[in-house]
């Protein structure tokens, strides 16, 4: 918009790629005893880099690079909650790294270059650049996911995750060929602005646009594993490292509905009866599927990422109904899942790194073995299922509300059903948990869980609860981040465009 | 904003919910530390409920009872989906809060042997006893669900966890009789809770789409969000509108109220229960559905209400009948009275399906006199099994010459439910028949023939059990201890009391009831 460009409104982005490199320099100089130091630094850096950027972006609303990218409040709250999420994998990652994975200096700087990644993702104001921060964080996962080198799972993990990912950006980039064939144009705001006389257009130039739409999606739901697109999610999160399959349930989640709720709102929106009721059908196999497999999972792991399947349903609901309520409740929804899986899955690492198991029957007993850690997983999974004074409760009530408003109430019906078949499986671990006993033998193994872990999933069932009975910060910061959205089109157009 | 009697209503939820949490950082090994804490919880709670019943004022003097705290608009979501955190009280809800404190207390007093992790059952039992006064007390549809949820969600582990099998084959291995025809039968308590579990959730599902389903309606008719109750009801709905999602309230809310034939939960999760919490889940919670189906339902849908009242009413007489015919099958001793609830809560749906001020006074006074009957049922069904270790009444023979103060409270419970005159179910149930006579006479005979059959299962289950010659193997059971006994005296004495001195409370339901008939335009 603007002839000169503000680059140092970038200052966040050049910062953690920074501490990037710094990780991995410091890798060299440090004592392969005293690793640990490297996520501490790793942590503490992402922590006084969100302490900077909070201030320094506030009230900042601007665009560079000719509308590529995009500097406003709903690209600093997803910053936020970008490294928070990192510096949350990161610091629950410790216990784990140094008992199972070698090379902890490049698994912490890689971790910081996903952030990178995803703060990147919500800034996009273009196809290209979205396309180019989604691969980012993508081969970012793929490298964590296969961390555990000696172990097979991980491998396997690893190449079906790469195989499957690779073959999912190739739709995605010929959903953008197609889209720019028919619009002329990347930009989401200009994309808003040539839709609807596209639409007007001949049968070839429709015919390349809904084609593209159609494998955009089918792209993106390969990304955020939505049915029948998420074949490689089980396989990838019972092989990757528990930490990292927590990363990628909830970072590669959230960056990726930063970037498909910008991309609907701001440029898919005039073409809203075209794709909404793919997105709704989507969202409903997509809750059913993952949800009703879950049930037969006999690995905890496995479990969760069918649960996850099933969440992002819901996310996917939000997108269906597209209204400022929606946005609003998709992305309270996100924080809930991030958080409330953040305490299941780091309960579940502190319980796997003291007894290496992690089959469902294998958490018999343990609310006597160790009462917190039940306690948090409780917490997690009631959350999950939409249980009252809890996340889950709230921000599925206001998703639904949000979707019932806009005439998808069927949709919300079927949420509901769907919450209801979670809650049967999550009633299993919970009744393994708190009704069986430990069988003999394993009782003489101590669940011991590390000062560190503890205050972490501490944290994350408070922030759980929190979220439940007080979400009124939460909701006022995301109803500024969303304002950003709404504020018009014409603000970002590029000066040609806005001419016309 | 809140008056001194809306405080009153405000601590009624606050003082069970935070003294559960406060509960929590008890020392889990003090014992009689967390039994009197609970019990102190529980007569202050009852404390409360009796001054705000007896101060009741029937004259319409119902805004005082308001609370709007200033906090919550704070506390609450309120971003353009218009919650509020509302109380108010209603002669419909002043009896129901009275039974749900009478109950709790004398759930918890009849615990005074849980000795297995007692500290994480009075937690839960405190939370699933708030949130049922919650529900009670809520004017505002998202928290009234959010209650809903919170009163059926501890149930899964009270039950679970504290529970007890049905399993006559144990028995019959005992009795050297072998396993084969009809004694084979094993119900584990995992069933009967997740049974519950699933149930009770699964029509909560369905009266979340129906509050969402009014709430958009509203907004779009309106353009102004709210989940205020007596709001939603001021709006003018389409008639297929109503026609459509008044049967989700309905069968939701039926659901929880044990609506044939979605009751089987009921009689599974009873029997598998703890006692007190048995008391509390066939005395107060299946009176969250009958309350939500009169409070919901028929209020913010009417026409709909209207329309579906002879479903309403005819599967009431199904559950009186049917349950009435289960009971007198049963062996197991909870089972008779699982079945019975059952039956009885027949009478409560039929005095809702009659839309008419005598029927719905019935309705709500039995669901109150219900409460109490069958709370002092398992209180002392509660007492054998602990003195017994089993239920079967195959086996229970003659425990009246060891067990006498047991065996006549369970005599006062069963002369209650048969609708002897002089308790208060006669007059409840009487209601109920006036109400059903003069809509759907059939109808009444049927739920009359209901009531005959009821005499006879527990006429033959007093008789077997209590009467008659006492078997050996029971020489030793020791009778109901001094505290166990004052509970029962207790119930039986609230039962006489409002049998032969029913005036005032039915006075006060029916300042409950006529405004809100008014309102339903009948």
């Amino acid at each position: 918009m603007t002839a000169d460009v503000r680059f140092e409104l970038l200052w966040p982005e050049f910062l953690v790629a920074g501490l990037a490199f710094l990780v991995f320099t410091l890798d060299f100089f440090v004592r392969p005893a005293r690793k640990e130091v490297l996520a501490w630094v790793s942590a503490a850096g992402l922590a006084v880099i969100t302490a900077f950027t909070i201030p320094f972006l506030l009230d900042e609303h601007d665009t560079l690079f000719n509308g590529l990218y995009r500097v406003d409040s709903y690209a600093l709250f997803f910053k936020v909650v970008s490294m928070g999420i990192g510096m949350a994998v990161i610091l629950g990652s410790i216990h784990y790294v140094n008992q199972r994975l070698t090379h902890p200096g490049e698994y912490y700087a890689i971790i910081i270059v996903s952030v990178l990644a995803m703060m990147m993702m919500a800034a996009s104001g273009e196809l290209l650049t979205a396309y180019l921060s989604l691969e980012l964080l993508s081969f970012c996962l793929y490298i964590l996911s296969g961390f555990a080198v000696s172990d097979l799972r991980s491998n396997e993990a690893s190449v079906k995750y790469v195989l499957l990912g690779a073959f999912s950006s190739g739709l995605l980039l010929y959903g953008i060929v197609l889209m720019y064939g028919a619009l002329g144009t990347t930009h989401f705001a200009e994309m808003a602005v040539v839709l609807p006389d596209a639409m007007e257009a001949d049968n070839a130039v429709l015919g390349r646009l809904l084609l593209g739409l159609a494998l955009l999606v089918a792209g993106l739901g390969f990304k955020v594993a939505a049915v029948p697109f998420h074949m490689w999610a089980p396989d990838v999160y019972q092989g990757a490292p528990m930490p990292i399959t927590a990363y990628i349930a909830v970072g590669s989640k959230a960056a990726a509905f930063a970037l498909v709720l910008r991309l609907f709102y701001e440029g898919l929106q005039p073409a809203y009866g075209e794709w909404q009721l793919l997105i709704a059908g989507m969202a409903a196999l997509t809750m059913l599927f993952g949800n009703i497999v879950a049930i037969v999972q006999t690995n905890v792991k496995r479990m969760l990422a069918y649960s996850s399947v099933g969440q992002v349903g819901f996310l996917l609901m939000g997108i269906a109904a597209l209204s400022p309520i929606a946005s609003n409740a998709l992305i309270v929804h996100l924080v809930g899942y991030s958080v409330t899986n953040f305490a299941v899955f780091f309960a579940i690492t502190a319980f796997y790194n003291a007894t290496g198991k992690d089959d469902i029957p294998d958490f018999a007993g343990l609310a006597g073995r160790s009462p917190f850690l039940a306690a948090a997983i409780t917490v997690g999974l009631f959350s999950l299922a939409g249980l009252p004074f809890l996340a889950g409760f709230l921000t599925k009530f206001y998703l639904f509300s949000a979707a019932a408003a806009e005439g998808l109430l069927w949709l919300a019906g079927v949420a509901m059903l769907a919450s209801l078949i979670s809650l049967y499986y999550y009633l299993q671990l919970i009744r393994r948990m708190y009704i069986e006993e430990t069988p003999e033998g394993e009782a003489s193994v101590a669940v011991r869980t590390p000062a560190l872990l503890y205050a972490l999933i501490g944290a994350m069932a408070l922030g759980t609860v929190l979220l439940g009975v007080y979400p009124d910060p939460v909701m006022t910061a995301i109803e500024g981040a969303t304002k950003a959205l709404q504020i018009g089109q014409d603000y970002w157009l590029p000066v040609g465009i806005a001419a016309q | 904003m809140s008056t001194f009697e809306g405080t009153l209503l405000f601590l009624t939820i606050a003082l069970p919910f935070f003294g559960a949490l406060a509960l929590v950082f008890f020392p889990a090994d003090r014992h009689g530390l967390i039994h009197w804490y609970t019990r102190a919880i529980a007569f202050v709670g009852l404390v409360l409920a009796v001054y705000i019943f007896v101060t009741f004022d029937t004259n319409g003097g119902l805004d005082k009872y308001t609370v709007d705290f200033p906090w919550l608009p704070v506390l609450g979501i309120r971003y353009t989906l218009g919650i509020r955190y509302t109380l108010g009280l209603s002669g419909i809800t002043a009896p129901l809060v009275l039974l749900n404190a009478i109950i709790f207390l004398a759930g918890v007093l009849v615990s005074w042997n849980v000795t297995h992790r007692p500290k994480d059952f009075f937690v839960w039992l405190t939370l699933l006893v708030s949130g049922v006064y919650g529900v009670f007390l809520s004017t505002d549809l998202f928290f009234l669900f959010f209650f809903y949820e919170l009163a059926v969600v501890p149930m899964y582990l009270l039950i679970g966890v504290w529970g007890s099998s049905t399993d006559f084959r144990a028995q019959e291995a005992f009795e050297g009789r072998g396993f084969g025809g009809g004694g084979k039968y094993n119900r584990p308590k995992e069933y009967g809770a997740m049974k519950l579990m699933l149930y009770l959730v699964a029509g909560s599902v369905l009266v979340w789409v129906a509050i969402l389903a009014v709430w958009a309606e509203a907004r779009s008719v309106t353009g102004e969000a709210t989940f205020a109750i007596a709001a939603l009801a001021d709006v003018e709905y389409s008639e297929n509108f109503q026609r459509l999602f008044y049967p989700f309230f309905m069968v939701g809310f039926g659901v929880l109220a044990g609506l044939w034939p979605f009751h089987t939960w009921s009689p599974d999760g009873h029997v598998a229960a703890p006692t007190a919490v048995s008391m509390l889940h066939a005395g107060v919670l299946m009176k969250l559905g009958a309350f939500g189906i009169l409070a919901v339902g028929m209020v913010v849908l009417p026409d709909g209400a209207e329309w579906w009242a002879p479903v309403l009413i005819g599967l009431g007489t199904v559950n009186v009948l049917y349950g009435a015919v289960s009971a007198l099958g049963q062996r197991d001793l909870k089972y008779v009275i699982g079945y019975s609830s059952v039956s009885h809560m027949g009478y409560v749906l039929m005095g809702l399906g009659t839309l008419e001020v005598i029927g719905l006074n019935g309705a709500v006074f039995q669901m109150f006199s219900h409460g109490i009957m069958t709370g002092l049922f398992f209180a002392m069904v509660g007492i054998i099994y602990e003195r017994a270790h089993l239920r079967d009444i195959t086996v229970l023979e003659g425990l009246g010459k060891r067990m006498g103060v047991t065996g006549a409270f369970l005599a006062a419970a069963g002369l209650t439910s048969l609708g002897l005159p002089g308790f208060s179910s006669f007059v409840a149930e009487l209601l109920v028949f006036i109400g059903t006579f003069r809509t759907y006479p059939i109808l009444g005979v049927l739920a009359v023939i209901g009531a005959a059959i009821t005499a006879v299962y527990i006429l033959r289950l007093l008789a077997k059990v209590f009467f008659g010659p006492i078997s050996p193997r029971w020489e030793g059971l020791q009778d109901a201890t001094k505290l166990e006994a004052a509970v029962g005296g207790a119930l039986v004495g609230v039962l006489l009391l409002w049998g032969l001195y029913p005036f005032r409370i039915v006075e006060i339901i029916d300042s409950g009831v006529k405004p809100l008939l008014e309102s339903m335009g009948i």
